[in-house]
């Protein structure tokens, strides 16, 4: 009879997660299974709330990238709004947005990942973490700390709070930059890129003594997916999506962030609550993508900004086509965090920044709107439809980690394929499991949004398919 | 003189105070600035004493009164801050909490709330008391307001705004107990009231985000009360 090992819950992750090995009889791995169990049903309590609280009961979807929720959200409601934002509020929402990249980015590349790089993946678990790091590569840990508190700052700067900034709005933000806000952040600038560029020089030697992971990190053809700006740059807060196929070729591009439904299509399975976003004219399962900072690379032809693309034409030389292996997702962030910072160095250099119009008022005046914007994890989708009072009657929602769902299922079951042998069940190999998963640093609580209605379902089989355990919960 | 108008001699924790015999216990602890919390009070609009927050102890009284109905007596000895009456005082906030859903983050009156300020000063972390709340749908069918019924405290400023200040009356209570809510006119949804003038006089008294101006985000609906001294001192003055 096979046998079912359940890592649970998988540690240093944002929420929980559980993956399900499936054994055959022989003790090698068939197939597994990255599971999401818990829900928050944020569409469902979103019904029959004024539009304009949207943005704001959005961002408490998730602690760690509440920006990305705000922005999506606040872009969907200027949508139902039929309001053009100023060049100075969208600007603004920029900023915000590229702070939450590189503090979203550095705590899952140090605080998150880099334990696994710095320590080996088979070091003592009670010190593979931040703290581990601290002890063993104590600069590398600081400039983690620091690059990461400088993206807090900037949003707690431009936002007033921390963690649930309210500051944007439907059809803006709600206030001008201040002088002194702006003076700040460029002061601080410089430092933070000159960390970004050290990180790189040393990441780009240290990913080469991991060649297995690299070759087995949810390493194989697939789509890829990500907003782009017209000229192909990288475009995190506007712009169109693009869909790319594994040769490297866009077989789908400048698709209105409104259209997405017209390609993108969700499957439900019925062993956890998260969807199966695919490509719909590919169909399900075939038509399955990544997104985040290594499907953005994929997709763009160019980052936009000088120091990036420079290293950005390195990357490229990674592999012929899209790069496919999942663990090149660190080194993308990297790159996506010199960029960030480049980027809000040239938006607040403009005069322009200290406008004072930044917000566009008006009625709803369509009762439909969608925002699409890039998340740190991957691109973002709000869909919003209120009735004729401006109450909120329906919300779809999908989420980067949703996107990535198939993709984190393959990676899963490669993984555990080539590291997972026969019974035994060394720590290390438990870890590389978690380890793969965490290059798409999945944030689980905003994944699982749909509320209970799915059935969750959890099987145990053997290697003849007989279910030998069978655990139902939330069945309608 | 009539009798309400002598004055009285009186000791507000452990203060000699003198007032006038048509003042409230409530008048005469403002007047010497001493705080006594407060809901659904607000100078100007007749008092009803219904959410006893501030209840205060009167020597030789077997039971605790409200301030703000209760008029001062020749003698009376007040106490307004006791260990009991905070106590009183933090429980009632927490019954409050507990009735309605009051979820302040997403609130848009978020950081302008009467309840939220008086329960951070009161030093509530948690509520102890089951929630009992029910989902109530929100109505946004007036083309300037919304009524959140999830964040009413049941005060009734606002039916007594609409009524004695703006003589609409508009606003009443249907139900009771934890069933109490809000109605407009005959329990229609408020854009089709005939009587409401839009005047949003109940929109800027209401303590909390129960009311508010349409399309407000989250922590951005701030009260505008200062209207109501001015009318109410027209209103005296022209009597
Ligand atoms: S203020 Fe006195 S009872 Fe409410």
């Amino acid at each position: 009879m096979g046998k079912t090992i359940t890592i649970d819950p998988v540690t240093r992750l944002e929420g929980h997660g559980k993956i399900t090995i499936h054994l055959e009889e022989d003790g090698s791995v068939r197939e597994s299974f990255f599971h999401v169990t818990q829900f928050r049903g944020f569409e469902k309590f979103c019904e029959g709330r004024p539009f304009a609280e949207m943005p704001s009961l959005m961002a408490r979807i998730c602690g760690i990238c509440p920006v990305s929720h705000l922005i999506a959200s606040a872009k969907a409601c200027d949508a139902l709004l039929a309001v053009r934002v100023s060049d100075t509020g969208a600007n603004l929402r920029r900023i915000m947005n590229l702070a939450q990249f590189v503090q979203s980015h550095a705590l899952s590349f140090f605080h998150l990942a880099s334990p696994d790089l710095l320590l080996g993946m088979d070091a003592d678990p009670a010190s593979r973490n931040i703290f581990g790091v601290l002890d063993a590569h104590p600069s590398i840990a600081r400039d983690g700390i620091r690059l990461r508190k400088f993206g807090q700052q900037v949003i707690e700067r431009l936002g007033e709070k921390r963690v649930h900034p309210a500051w944007i709005v439907p059809g803006g933000v709600s206030a001008p930059l201040d002088t002194k806000v702006r003076e700040l952040i460029l002061a601080e600038l410089p430092e933070m890129k000159e960390i970004a560029r050290r990180t790189l020089a040393w990441y780009k030697k240290a990913y080469r003594a991991f060649e297995a992971e690299i070759a087995t990190f949810a390493n194989f053809p697939s789509l890829f997916m990500s907003l782009a700006s017209p000229r192909g740059e990288l475009e995190f807060y506007d712009g169109q999506l693009r869909m790319m196929d594994a040769a490297g070729n866009v077989i789908h591009g400048n698709i209105e962030s409104n259209r997405y439904h017209e390609v993108i299509e969700e499957a439900a399975e019925p062993y956890t609550y998260l969807k199966f976003p695919y490509y719909k004219p590919m169909g399900y399962p075939r038509g399955f993508y990544r997104v985040g900072p290594l499907a953005r690379l994929n997709v763009v032809e160019q980052c936009g900004t000088p120091e990036a693309d420079r290293e950005f034409r390195e990357f490229q030389q990674l592999q012929e086509g899209a790069i496919s292996s999942s663990f090149h997702y660190h080194y993308a962030r990297l790159i996506e965090i010199l960029h960030s910072l480049e980027r809000m160095e040239q938006l607040l250099d403009d005069p322009a920044i200290l406008n004072k119009r930044v917000r566009a008022v008006a009625e709803p005046n369509n009762l439909e709107g969608v925002g699409v914007a890039e998340a740190p994890r991957g691109t973002l989708i709000h869909h919003y439809k209120i009735d004729e009072h401006g109450l909120i009657e329906w919300v779809n929602m999908i989420i980067a980690t949703g996107h990535n769902n198939m993709a984190m299922n393959k990676g899963v079951t490669q993984v555990a394929k080539h590291f997972v042998q026969g019974r035994e069940i060394a720590e290390g190999m438990l870890n590389r499991v978690e380890a793969v998963i965490r290059t798409f640093d999945p944030c689980l609580s905003c994944s699982t949004h749909a509320v209970g209605q799915m059935p969750l379902e959890i099987d145990i089989m053997d290697a003849q398919g007989e279910v030998i355990r069978r655990v139902v919960r939330g069945a309608p | 003189m009539s009798v309400l108008q002598e004055v009285k001699t009186l000791t507000i924790n452990g203060r000699e105070a003198s007032a006038r015999g048509d003042e409230t216990i409530l008048e005469i602890a403002r007047e010497h600035g001493i705080f006594v919390p407060t809901l659904c009070h607000l100078h100007g609009l007749s008092p009803v004493g219904g959410c006893r927050l501030c209840l205060v102890e009167v020597e030789g009284a077997n039971r605790l009164l409200p301030a703000c109905t209760t008029r001062v007596g020749e003698g009376m000895v007040i106490r307004t801050d006791s260990d009991r009456l905070k106590g009183y005082r933090r429980m009632i906030l927490e019954l409050f909490l507990s009735e309605r859903n009051h979820t302040c983050s997403v609130c848009v009156s978020n950081g302008y709330c009467e309840l939220q300020s008086l329960s951070r000063d009161a030093g509530i972390t948690h509520v102890r008391v089951p929630y009992r709340y029910q989902r109530y749908t929100v109505d946004a069918s007036h083309e300037l307001f919304v009524a959140d019924q999830n964040r009413c405290i049941m005060c009734t400023r606002c039916v007594r705004v609409c009524e004695e200040v703006e003589g609409a009356h508009t606003w009443d209570v249907q139900g009771r107990g934890i069933e109490a809510r809000l109605i407009s006119d005959m329990n229609e949804s408020w854009g089709d009231s005939d009587s409401c003038t839009s005047c949003g006089k109940c929109v800027q008294v209401c303590p909390t985000g129960a009311l508010s101006e349409k399309g407000k985000s989250v922590a951005e609906m701030s009260k505008r009360k200062q209207f109501l001294p001015y009318l109410t001192l027209m209103r005296d003055k022209w009597k």
